[in-house]
This record gives structure tokens, C-alpha cells and sequence, in this order.
């Protein structure tokens, strides 16, 4: 809900801010003279666009005592990020976004490849990006906008995805993870192991999905398929012919009152759950943990068909050139460098660079979050909250049971178009 | 809100100016029109800047082709005939479009209705039961109370009030009214409409209580002693007197209503469909034309409500 608001007040901010400068022109006195700051022609600076999942200030912090560079958040939500690349290409420097926004932004020409050759670290990131396994050799279900389907270009100014590595890199992965649906243990009281449970009627009106329609269909094909009632050649890129097949069983189960709100937003999938309205939804790993953490047994549950996994990185505006870049590339350096690998494990997300983080965990952290081993001592956040007590072990286990069962990814389809109509005949429905 | 005030004071320093030295060369020669002008120069000047040339972007835009990644300035009705898609096969069933404005003409109704009634009645009572201006300013000034806070958190509000383990429905299951939770209090049309009749009533209260401040008092003492009743003076003299009220409340509420989509998606748990919520998800699919065509539609509808509504009292002539 806060991050709806949130949205509505930065368009309305951008929006008064280009009406005030229309009503510049308008009332014939020139340009507005506004920001009540001055900067420093020294301070490295550097504009930050992406959503709230990897703004932590705790990471600017230690990234301007590490480096004297300044990071300015610009946050918005994940639609939002693309329409200001789209839309304002001068307004960020550098740009935190998910894969499957490159077959939005590439074609655009509004961002800058980056050079493989400048990540101290590239060599080191996990194959789950570069070759699509695991570190341990299990192969990854690549269903979707996979990363390593759009992770190189085939030229320094290509629109084109190259099939093979090259040195131009689209994003350089940061922040990544496995998402299935969440539970209420103590409400449901079974076991629960298929994406099919989502639409059982035995939790009418008490279900819920996530109302991005990208991401929400791609849940709903999981449970089509988990269903048996069909099986497609790929979640992420269905034909007419499959959406409308999808949409046709979300739409009886919407008649049927099988759901009992849709979410768009962190804390609503977190009120939701915890208030008890839903016992069964699409849900994020650090959302479970939230419910967790208020006293309330929420599982992240694991599922037999597998998870729909995301993945997020940093690319530059194309704007950026000179002392910038270079400043860009030591950011990037830098936060593959452990600090925020580590403080983003412990948050329930994975770090793109493995072995920097771990040297930044302690071994019993590493050991929980990553191993799947019972916890040694109390596992805590990185603001220092408790989020398990000694003795638990993280929902789905291992890194390697966790990536390794991943059977699509966020994408954006051919049909997009299409399926987006679509979604609204369903929210109409 | 800002910006208008801004360009008030950019522009004001200038006029005044202006005005002054015209007053003292040529004052002779200031027509009363010129006057006139430049009065309403100030805000014709922000309707242009900010609604119309605005509005004629959106018009533009709504013909325009588009991809996944960038608008195409080549014409298309593209936005349009995908809005209606379907519309004549689906019959009779309804098509997408069809279903949404019909449920958003149905909130708009029942909200307007709603809001009327009350509206009325506490302007009624505002206007003629209390008798000091005093007490009438303090009093509606309470009725502003709600607006101290922001229209996100007074409708959040009603969700753990309203919720399956919410106070009303554990308060009923206590006194044993029910012995399951009433699962139609949220997320449902209900809490929607009760939510916008939460927040859109005062603006039904003010301009009634506006237009029954002005009834003249020896009207209805005039009805009283040719022995109309209550109800009569009421149907006869106030209601009519109170009309250009009316019909400027309703047209507040009903624009309000008919782009609403955050109440309605907050309220109605996403599951509802609304004129305004169809723009919003074209919009952050980046597919502008299409949000451009719809926001055209919507226009389209709302003016028509409008029009229709002062064909029934002419505003203008009643103020």
C-alpha cells in the first residue's frame, strides 16, 4: 500500500515538476532556479534509479566511506523505472533494474552497455547467469526472460542480444531469487506441495496473486500447468491461444470467489497474510519473512514444479560518459566487492558474486542462509532485528535446492499487448 | 496547486505594474472590457498551460501507434478499436469495456445517490436548525475534520475495521449475531462505496448548504402561512431553491467517482474494475496511445453526465 502511494506521489512530483516548468515558460520569467543546494564540482555523485529493493541506506553509507562516492536514490516501482528510462533518459546515471526489462529498454538505445573487462568480479559471478546451472552443475530451467538469454550485446552500440558471451554487458547482475507461494501453516494444517493448491476450493476466498499482470500470469500458468490442464513450451512467451486459455481458468476461479483480493505491493502481500484475510498466495521471500517476524508462521513453500525466479542488476544511462563512467564502474566494482552481497543475503535475496559475500558473512550466516543448515545461533537482519531463533532452517533449503529448482523467469511476452487487455477482461470479470 | 500560485505571483508583480502606469498615463482610455481581460487573463492563462494544451496532447497521443518500447507519431485508431475489442462478437455478453464502465456507472451511482441523501441532510440541518453563524462556521468546519489527514490513510482505516478478523466482525461474532465472519464487509463493492462515501460527502455538503444559506427565510415563512406543510415547503421551496447546489455536489462527486482508481483498488481488493484502472495498467505496460485513447473515452463519458446534468438546472443562470 505505502509503496502505492509512493508511486502516485513521484509521478505527481515529476508532474508538478514539468508543469512548473511549463508555468515558467508560461509566465515568461525563464527557467526556474530551484534546488536550494549547491554541489560541490569535486563530489563524486551519482544518480541512482531503481526500486526499494537494493536502496538501503546502509549500503550508500558504507559505499561513500569505501569509495567517496555519493549515491542519490531515485526510487520508484518497477513499472515506474522503465517508463523513466523511456521517458527521462537524462534524469539517473545509473539504473537498477530486472532482466526482462531489457526487451524493453535495449531497443530504446537509451542504455549503456557495460564493459566486461572493467568488472574486477565478472569472472567470479555465479553460472546461474552466464551458463544457466547452478555452482554445483544443476541445470536451470529457462523458461522467460532467463538473464542469460539478454546478458550480452553483440556490439558496443547493438540493440541486439548476442547468443554468445561478449565483452558488452547489458546489466551486471547484483540481486536474484526464487519465488513460489507463501502459506499460513497454522491455518492451512497440511501438507502443501503443488502450485495446483492455489486454486483448490477448499481455500475459497482466501487466496490472492500478484496483481502485476507480467508477473501475475506467470504464476497463473504454473498453476495451470501443476493442474495438468496444460503444458507450455514457455511460461514466459505464451501464444494468443495460451493466454487466453490461462486467463479462461483465472476468470472462472475469480467467479467462483476463489480470491480474496489481488496484491501489488510488499506490505499489502505482508497485510494480507498477516491479517489472516489469505492463507495462499504469490508471495517474495523478505514478505514471509516480515510476517514471520511479527510472531505470525507464514512458509516460503518449496513446490514440486519448481520456482519463478527474477533477477536484477546495474546498467548506465547512456548519458553517462567521462569521469562519470569511471565513477559508475567503481560503484559496480565496489558492490560486487562483498559488502552488499552479504547485506543482501541476509536479507533472503542472493548476491550475484558468491565468494565475496561469504568472506563478508560469518560462517554460521553463511551456513543458514545459504546451506540450508539449522541455524547455530539467532539469525538476524542487518538492522539487527531477530528474524529466526537458533535451530531453524530456511524454507526450501540450500542455494543450490533453491536456484536449481527454478523453472521460469520474470518476462515480458511477444503478446504483451495482448495479454495485458486480457488482464484487464480479468480484473473486469 | 503550487505551480498555479507560483505563476499568480510570477505573473501578478508584472500586471500590477502594468495596470498602474496604464492607471496614471491613460486612464481615460482603460476600457472596461481590457479590464476584464486582464482579470481573468491570470487564470486563463493556467487553464490553457495546464488543462487545455494538455488535453490536446492526450487527443493527439490517443492516435498514435506504439511498440513495445516507444511511441510511433504515425496515425492509428489502434488505441481505440483494441479498446473495444470484442463489443459486437461477445454479444450479448458484454465486452471488457462494456462490463467496466457499467460497473463504474453503478459505483458512480450509488455513491452519488448516497452522498446526496446525507449531503443533504446535514446541509439541511446546518442551513436551517442551527441558528448562529457562529455555530454554523464551527460546525462545518467539523465536517472538514477528515480532510486533516490524507485520503491514502482514511480509507487504509477502514481495512482492520472491516477485515474477517476485523473489529465489526469479531464484535458481531461476540455478541452472537453471526457465527461466521462476514466476508462481503471488505474487498467487496460495499466497502467501496462506503469508503468514496467516506471521503466525497462533504464535498456534496458544502455547495448545498451553499445554496440553502440563500434561500431567503421569508420564503419559507410565506409557505408556512399559506399552510404548506413541512414536506410541501421542503419538495416546493427548498429543494428547488437548492438545486444549482445540488447539481454542482453532484457534479464534484460524480467526476471524482469516475476516474477514481486507487479507492476502488484499495477497497475492492484489485477485483474490481474501473474507467480509471484500465489507463493505469496501459500505462505502466508503457502502452500510452492505448492509456491515451482510454482517458479520451472516460473524458468523453464523464462530459456527457455533465451535460446531461445541466440540462436539468442551468448553473450558470441560478448563481
Amino acid at each position: 500500500m505505502s509503496e502505492t502511494t509512493r508511486t502516485t506521489g513521484v509521478s505527481r512530483r515529476t508532474l508538478l515538476k514539468g508543469t512548473a516548468g511549463l508555468a515558467g515558460l508560461a509566465a515568461g520569467s525563464g527557467a526556474i532556479t530551484g534546488f536550494p543546494y549547491v554541489k560541490s564540482a569535486d563530489a563524486k555523485v551519482l544518480r541512482y534509479l531503481g526500486t526499494a529493493v537494493n536502496e538501503g541506506d546502509d549500503i550508500s553509507k558504507q559505499c561513500l566511506k569505501d569509495t567517496g562516492i555519493k549515491i542519490e536514490y531515485i526510487t520508484a516501482t518497477t513499472d515506474d523505472v522503465t517508463k523513466r528510462v523511456m521517458t527521462q533518459p537524462n534524469s539517473f546515471d545509473v539504473l537498477d533494474t530486472e532482466y526482462f526489462s531489457l526487451k524493453k529498454l535495449v531497443p530504446s538505445g537509451n542504455i549503456l552497455a557495460l564493459d566486461a573487462k572493467k568488472i574486477k568480479e565478472f569472472d567470479n559471478i555465479t553460472p546461474v547467469f552466464t551458463k544457466g546451472e547452478t555452482p554445483g552443475g544443476k541445470k536451470i530451467g529457462g523458461q522467460g526472460t532467463a538473464p542469460w538469454k539478454v546478458l550480452y550485446l553483440e556490439g558496443k552500440d547493438s540493440k541486439k542480444f548476442a547468443t554468445s558471451a561478449t565483452e558488452f554487458v547489458t546489466l551486471i547482475p547484483t540481486v536474484y531469487n526464487a519465488d513460489t507461494l507463501g502459506i499460513r501453516p497454522d491455518l492451512i494444517k497440511r501438507p502443501i506441495s503443488s502450485w495446483s493448491e492455489l486454486l483448490n476450493p477448499e481455500f475459497k476466498g482466501k487466496a490472492s496473486i500478484l496483481n502485476i499482470p507480467s508477473i501475475g500470469i506467470m504464476d497463473a500458468a504454473m498453476v495451470v500447468e501443476a493442474s495438468g490442464k496444460y503444458k507450455y513450451a514457455d511460461k514466459g512467451n505464451m501464444t494468443k491461444e495460451e493466454i487466453d486459455l490461462t486467463m479462461k481458468v483465472m476468470i472462472e476461479a475469480k467467479k467462483a470467489g476463489q480470491f480474496r483480493a489481488f496484491w501489488k505491493d510488499f506490505n499489502e502481500s505482508v497485510n494480507l497474510m498477516a491479517s489472516g484475510e489469505t492463507v495462499i498466495q504469490s508471495m517474495w521471500s523478505p514478505a514471509v519473512t516480515k510476517v514471520r517476524s511479527m510472531g505470525i508462521p507464514c512458509t516460503f513453500q518449496p513446490l514440486k514444479e519448481g520456482y519463478r525466479s527474477w533477477a536484477s542488476g546495474f546498467c548506465v544511462s547512456k548519458g553517462v560518459s567521462g569521469a562519470k563512467l569511471e565513477w559508475a564502474y567503481e560503484f559496480v566494482n565496489w558492490f560486487l566487492s562483498g559488502y552488499a552481497g552479504a547485506y543482501l543475503n541476509r536479507q533472503g535475496y542472493y548476491s550475484a558474486v558468491l565468494s565475496t559475500a561469504k568472506a563478508h558473512m560469518e560462517p554460521y550466516e553463511w551456513a543458514y542462509w545459504m546451506e540450508g543448515k539449522p541455524a547455530e545461533k539467532d539469525i538476524k537482519a542487518p538492522d539487527g532485528s531477530l528474524l529466526e531463533k537458533a535451530g531453524a532452517v530456511r524454507d526450501g533449503g540450500s542455494y543450490e535446492d533453491r536456484m536449481g529448482a527454478v523453472a521460469c523467469w520474470n518476462a515480458v511476452m511477444d503478446e504483451n499487448d495482448y495479454m495485458v487487455r486480457k488482464w484487464n477482461e480479468f480484473i473486469a470479470a | 496547486m503550487d505551480t498555479s500560485e507560483d505563476i499568480l505571483h510570477q505573473a501578478s508583480p508584472d500586471l500590477v505594474r502594468g495596470s498602474e502606469t496604464a492607471r496614471r498615463s491613460k486612464a481615460a482610455r482603460l476600457s472596461p472590457s481590457f479590464i476584464s481581460w486582464l482579470q481573468a487573463g491570470p487564470m486563463m492563462l493556467v487553464f490553457l498551460a495546464f488543462f487545455l494544451i494538455p488535453l490536446v496532447f492526450v487527443v493527439i497521443v490517443s492516435f498514435w501507434d506504439y511498440n513495445e518500447y516507444q511511441l510511433l507519431p504515425a496515425f492509428s485508431g489502434r488505441g481505440y478499436t483494441d479498446t473495444f475489442e470484442g463489443c459486437i462478437a461477445q454479444l450479448p455478453d458484454l465486452c471488457t469495456i462494456g462490463k467496466t464502465y457499467l460497473m463504474t456507472l453503478k459505483l458512480c451511482f450509488m455513491v452519488w445517490a448516497i452522498t446526496l441523501f446525507i449531503g443533504f441532510w446535514v446541509a439541511y440541518f446546518l442551513a436551517f436548525h442551527v441558528k448562529s453563524k457562529t455555530w454554523q462556521m464551527g460546525l462545518s468546519l467539523l465536517c472538514t475534520i477528515p480532510f486533516w489527514t490524507s485520503n491514502v490513510i482514511r480509507m487504509i482505516a477502514w481495512i482492520p475495521l472491516l477485515g474477517r478478523n476485523g473489529l465489526v466482525n469479531s464484535g458481531l461474532m461476540k455478541t452472537g449475531l453471526i457465527d461466521h465472519p462476514l466476508e462481503w464487509l471488505l474487498f467487496s463493492e460495499f466497502s467501496v462505496v462506503l469508503a468514496l462515501v467516506h471521503l466525497f460527502t462533504f464535498f456534496m455538503v458544502v455547495p448545498i448548504f451553499n445554496s440553502m444559506v440563500r434561500i431567503d427565510k421569508s420564503l419559507i415563512e410565506a409557505a408556512y402561512d399559506a399552510g404548506a406543510t413541512g414536506f410541501q415547503t421542503l419538495v416546493n421551496v427548498i429543494i428547488p431553491l437548492a438545486k444549482p447546489g445540488i447539481v454542482i455536489g453532484s457534479i464534484f462527486v460524480i467526476t471524482i467517482v469516475m476516474g477514481d482508481f486507487i479507492t476502488i483498488g484499495v477497497m475492492g481488493g484489485q477485483q474490481i474494475a474501473a474507467a480509471g484502472k484500465i489507463i493505469e495498467t496501459r500505462v505502466n505496460a508503457l502502452q500510452f496511445p492505448a492509456a491515451a485513447a482510454n482517458a479520451v473515452i472516460l473524458l468523453a463519458i464523464t462530459f456527457l453526465i455533465i451535460t446531461m446534468m445541466s440540462r436539468i438546472v442551468d448553473i450558470k443562470k441560478e448563481l
